[in-house]
């Protein structure tokens, strides 16, 4: 008890020197909601005319912030990259889960229905993003839900074989690499990295902005195929775990 | 000037942030942390961010109870025993 | 008023910051972690709304309406979808600690230095 009674001391007079310093340096921020953004308001009057995509927030992640994103993509790779090798290598290989989740047979109808719907909606979401809100990253992750879903109203069996691992773990490198592969089309173009040099289409229509396409989806298949390798790895663990309890280890 | 809707959000998502930091049994603590994502996403929302808003409820909702729970399962009872020397 | 949001940020990082210092628990630790992170979510977008804004979408948008700043919602949607992969690699740091001592408490990990 002593151990953690002198870290609350220690922590409460640098947690009241923080707080000070947090109010201090926010009490001199612009009013919320000022009208003073000039980088926004330039940004919200070009974008479009510039780019041809109607959603700002997607041309900021794809172009105008594009470098931004590529640093992202690098670290989603690197954790998942960490956790795969950490939780496969230290994995115990002659030990298989026997057990799972048991479903019912409404369950696994209900599932035939929802897991295209959501495979669409993904689809839907990641294709449109920068038309209306929405984009690859967001995209990526509801096509892992429909992976989960396969999982939580089916049998883990049928989810392994609908998501094989070389297929999740080359998609999720090959979308991190083609998205910095990408950018080299500025380069060869004789641009800069990442600049959006191809043909720009319409505002509001699929086929516009690009680069800003391109890079969304090389995003959505490395988002959904990360998202699906973490939830691969955490359901082995806890499906290990289910079986060493229910077998009495 | 921010307007009710806001407030209240703020509000809400001030009191959700510190019920999650006090909820001990880390089980609770899954759901509890469901729930502050759904306000961060109002919140969001009443800000005009959509975009936020959908990543945040799909990850809220959806990634991090999966990762959680998984978590929370394969750490429930003492660890494996060491069979061999390693 | 015009400081709640400020606040609300400020709060729920030092909550964060208290559930990290006083956490039995990695798991509960890496959840007072993602709470922290979203002080800086709600910071950041408290930073960039716009009064009577309407979000950074020029398709069906009113004319004469002032755009909420999208550059601090770009590198917030970034960070949310990012952050999901960051938490899987501490549980999964927090689960192989598990594996080899028997426990996710930090205070019985002292006995494993050296």
């Amino acid at each position: 008890m002593s151990r953690e009674r002198r870290r609350l001391l220690a922590f409460v007079p640098s947690a009241v020197l923080l707080g000070g310093l947090l109010v201090w340096g926010l009490w001199d921020i612009p009013d919320f909601g000022t009208a003073h953004h000039e980088y926004a308001r330039w940004l919200t009057g070009h974008v479009t005319a510039q780019r041809h995509v109607s959603n700002v927030v997607s041309g900021v992640v794809f172009d105008y912030r594009g470098w931004d994103t590529a640093g992202e993509e690098v670290i989603v790779f690197a954790a998942v990259t960490g956790t795969a090798l950490l939780l496969r290598t230290t994995r115990d290989p002659d030990v298989e889960p026997t057990r799972d989740v048991e479903t019912s047979d409404l369950t696994r109808r209900a599932g035939d229905v929802a897991v295209p719907l959501v495979v669409l909606v993904a689809l839907w979401t990641a294709s449109f993003g920068y038309v209306t809100p929405g984009g690859g990253f967001q995209g990526g992750v509801i096509a892992a839900t429909a992976a989960l879903l396969t999982w939580l109203t089916g049998s883990y069996r049928r989810h392994r074989a609908l998501t094989p691992v070389p297929l999740v773990d080359g998609a999720e490198g090959g979308g991190v690499l083609g998205y910095l592969l990408i950018g080299c089309i500025g380069l060869l173009a004789g641009s800069a990295y990442l600049a959006n040099v191809l043909p720009h289409g319409s505002p509001g229509a699929l086929p516009a902005g690009g680069t800003i396409a391109l890079l969304n989806w090389a995003t959505g298949v490395a988002i959904a195929a990360a998202m699906v390798l973490i939830f691969h790895e955490f359901l082995e663990e806890h499906l290990l775990a289910l079986t060493e309890r229910e077998e009495g280890r | 000037m921010t307007t009710a809707l806001q407030a209240a959000s703020y509000v809400v998502v001030a009191v959700l942030g510190v019920a999650v930091v006090v909820c001990r049994d880390p089980l609770r603590q899954t759901m509890v942390l469901g729930i502050f994502g759904l306000t961060l996403t109002l919140l969001f929302v009443a800000l005009g961010a959509p975009d936020v808003a959908i990543s945040e409820v799909v990850v809220s909702t959806v990634a991090f109870p999966v990762v959680l729970l998984a978590t929370i399962s394969g750490t429930r009872h003492g660890g494996r025993e060491q069979e061999e020397d390693r | 008023m015009t400081v709640l949001p400020f606040l609300v940020a400020a709060l729920l990082f030092l909550a964060g910051l208290y559930g990290v210092v006083t956490s039995r628990s990695y798991i509960h630790l890496a959840v007072c972690l993602a709470v922290t992170q979203s002080a800086t979510y709600v910071a950041l977008l408290s930073v960039g709304y716009v009064r009577n804004g309407q979000p950074p979408v020029t398709k069906g948008s009113t004319p004469g309406k002032p755009f909420v700043d999208p550059v601090v919602q770009a590198m917030t949607l970034t960070d949310v979808v990012v952050s999901v992969a960051v938490l899987a690699l501490v549980l999964s740091l927090a689960m192989l600690a598990h594996r080899t001592h028997g426990t996710v408490d930090p205070e019985q990990m002292r006995e494993t230095r050296g």
